[in-house]
């Protein structure tokens, strides 16, 4: 039999019921929606991380302490601190491959200048600092090599820090007080925004590591160490470099694992993806269950069509119908009910995905290749659910199917 | 019990055969036999010169298809369907032919049956004698050997009858073999000869001589029935 003719009796078949047909292809419609819009959101997330990531600095390596977590990277969930400004200093004078090494040591505490005070994180770093995260200043300028040489007290707002404590002035030239030693603000930087975990990467005050370190009491960490390669093809030569240099720092034999770890990027983005994928497979699961309901849906009202058209598929086996033919044309209007949900779920995926975006301010991206594949697989559903009640057609005696009332 | 007994039966080319008897004793059995919807547990059929024994299936159905054209009591027309497009039904699974102008084939078995002006119209816009002749086309179209009909004035008042039972001399007389199921004696009378079954054997074969002409009978009944 031809297709178009196939196609055309299953079409008219289920225009005879369309409430039916909407009833019975809810659940395609929700599975196959619910796909689109996690793609969407899905595609959106990590667009949005690759470019926070990329955000960073370019050519940007991060060496922290404690060892990678197998199968993954442990996110600051180091267990001994050990990293030191020696360990920067070290990596400094003996790597070949390095454009720049900076400290990053952590000090927490209030701020206090301008407007009033501010609770944030006095980072000390290296001037390389500025070129690894490549990260000009929008007022004033970066402390220079002098400055860190000689532990100078002079410091760098990020833009959130001078918007709260200078609100109406160019804090450029002004005295700020971190935990009680003043400080002069000697440039501004310009705004970074959110890091692809949600914190502010503006609300920060950078000074020289040296004066941090010497002129700062209490608590102070560093938890990580940044360092750039000239270009990106020296990244994965340098990486080995500072494992090497670090290993000898830290007098690991042969036998020891690595307590630190280095990573570039793309071991970041792909951390940070990692936690959406815990929401991809939510969605995931919801999308797989709703098709396997939508699935046993088509199934149930294709048996009720087979019983219903029964006397129907006698005459046609009675006129010479081959029992793939009744096959044929039952898995045809099983794959165009579920293609119809597709199709409205691709719809209905599209609507959500935009109110997804306007709600949440998400970006959401609608790829073609999704779409094609949400239909290719409605259309498996329908020929998988469908294939019980055809073979039962199929499989009909032509006398008692025609002498069915 | 078997439906059917010790049935020796043959059917000559272009004869017009009334099968006869009361409700059970295996006409439709017969039929079904004959019209290869059904392969008996025990004896053989030969249809056109060819054993049909051991057949599978599809291969029915191909015979089925290209031999046979069935005509039921129930006309059993695809509902929701046009006319032209039931009578299309059977060219749509004919392997053997390319899927050029089955439509126009399909309107010229309407034509034959002189429903052509009611090609568009579904089964449930026409009369009984129109449906059954929608399904006496859709029997026609293949140009089959052979043409079953099993109590096809069943559900026909008498005129009607008349009308279908002028069709089948007609084709008969064109060269189609026609076998016939009725139990009205008096539907019989148009046949070339009467099949008695009973009990699931053939007691009674006999040609008919006294042939009636179901065209006069419609034209000299036709002014009773109009008054
Ligand atoms: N599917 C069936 N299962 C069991 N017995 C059947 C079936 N079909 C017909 N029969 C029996 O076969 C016999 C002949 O039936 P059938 O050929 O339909 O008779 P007729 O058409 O002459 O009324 C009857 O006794 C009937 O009960
Ligand atoms: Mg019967």
């Amino acid at each position: 039999m031809r297709a178009l003719v196939l196609v055309k009796v299953a079409w008219q078949s289920i225009l005879r019921n369309t409430l039916r047909t909407l009833l019975t292809v809810l659940g395609i419609i929700i599975g196959v929606g619910a796909v689109i819009v996690m793609v969407a959101v899905g595609l959106g997330a990590k667009e949005r991380i690759h470019q926070q990531i990329q955000n960073l600095g370019t050519n940007m390596i991060v060496l922290t302490a404690g060892a990678a977590t197998q199968g993954g990277v442990s996110q600051g969930a180091q267990t001994f601190n050990r990293l030191t400004v020696a360990d920067a200093e070290a990596l400094r004078r003996e790597s070949t491959l390095l454009a720049a090494v900076s400290p990053v040591i952590v000090a927490p505490g209030n701020v206090i200048g301008g407007a009033g005070n501010w609770r944030t994180h006095t980072q000390g770093v290296a001037t390389d600092y500025q070129t690894i995260r490549d990260w000009p200043v929008s007022s004033g300028a970066f402390f220079d090599a002098t400055d860190v040489r000689h532990a100078r007290k002079v410091a760098v707002l990020g833009a959130t820090v001078a918007k709260v404590l200078f609100p109406d002035q160019d804090p450029v030239g002004q005295e700020i007080q971190i935990r009680n030693v003043p400080f002069q603000v000697v440039g501004v930087l310009t705004a970074k925004g959110q890091t692809a975990g949600g914190s502010d990467q503006d609300d920060v005050v950078l000074a020289p590591y040296t004066t941090v370190q010497t002129r700062l009491a209490g608590r102070q960490f560093i938890p990580q160490i940044l360092a750039a390669t000239a270009s990106p093809a020296d990244i994965p030569a340098a990486m080995e470099e500072i494992r090497a240099i670090m290993r000898e720092q830290h007098h690991l034999a042969s036998w020891e694992e690595d307590d630190f770890t280095v990573r570039n990027q793309e071991d970041l983005a792909q951390a940070a993806e990692r936690t959406t994928e815990v929401m991809t497979v939510l969605l995931a699961a919801i999308a797989s269950i709703s098709l396997l309901v939508g699935g046993i849906g088509i199934m149930n009202i294709m048996l009720v069509s087979v019983t219903e058209r029964t006397r129907e598929i006698g005459i046609r086996l009675a006129v010479g119908a081959h029992s793939r033919d009744v096959m044929i044309q039952f898995l045809v209007e099983s794959t165009v009910l579920a293609l119809i949900g597709g199709a409205i779920g691709v719809g209905a995926g599209f609507l959500s995905a935009r109110v997804v975006a306007r709600l949440t301010g998400w970006e959401t991206v609608i790829s073609p290749p999704t779409v094609v594949l949400a239909l290719a697989f409605s259309a498996a559903v329908g020929i998988f659910f469908g294939f019980y009640p055809a073979r039962k057609a199929a499989n009909l005696n032509p006398i008692e199917a025609l002498r069915y009332e | 019990m078997p439906a059917l007994r010790g049935v020796d039966l043959t059917v000559k080319r272009g004869e017009f055969v009334a099968v006869m008897g009361a409700s059970g004793s295996g006409k439709s059995t017969l039929m079904n036999i004959l019209g290869c919807l059904d392969v008996p547990t025990e004896g053989t059929y030969d249809l056109d010169g060819e054993r049909v024994n051991g057949l599978s299936r599809d291969a029915l159905a191909d015979i089925r298809n290209r031999k046979i054209g069935f005509v039921f009591q129930g006309f059993n027309l695809l509902p929701r369907t046009s006319a032209v497009e039931n009578v299309e039904l059977p060219l749509l699974y004919d392997r053997s032919r390319r899927p050029r102008s089955t439509r126009g084939l399909a309107l010229e078995a309407l034509a034959r049956v002189g429903l052509a002006d009611r090609a568009q119209h579904l089964p449930n816009e026409l009369s009984g004698g129109q449906q059954q002749r929608v399904a006496i086309a859709r029997a026609l179209v293949t140009r089959p050997t052979l043409l079953l009909a099993d109590e096809p004035t069943g559900n026909l008042d008498s005129r009607t009858s008349l009308e279908v039972m002028a069709l089948f001399q007609e084709l008969n007389q064109q060269g189609l073999t026609i076998v016939l199921v009725t139990h009205e004696p008096d539907i019989a009378r148009y046949t070339h000869r009467i099949v008695g079954v009973r009990d699931g054997r053939v007691i009674r074969d006999v040609p008919l001589p006294e042939r009636r002409d179901a065209a006069a009978d419609l034209q000299s009944s036709q002014p009773v029935l109009e008054e």
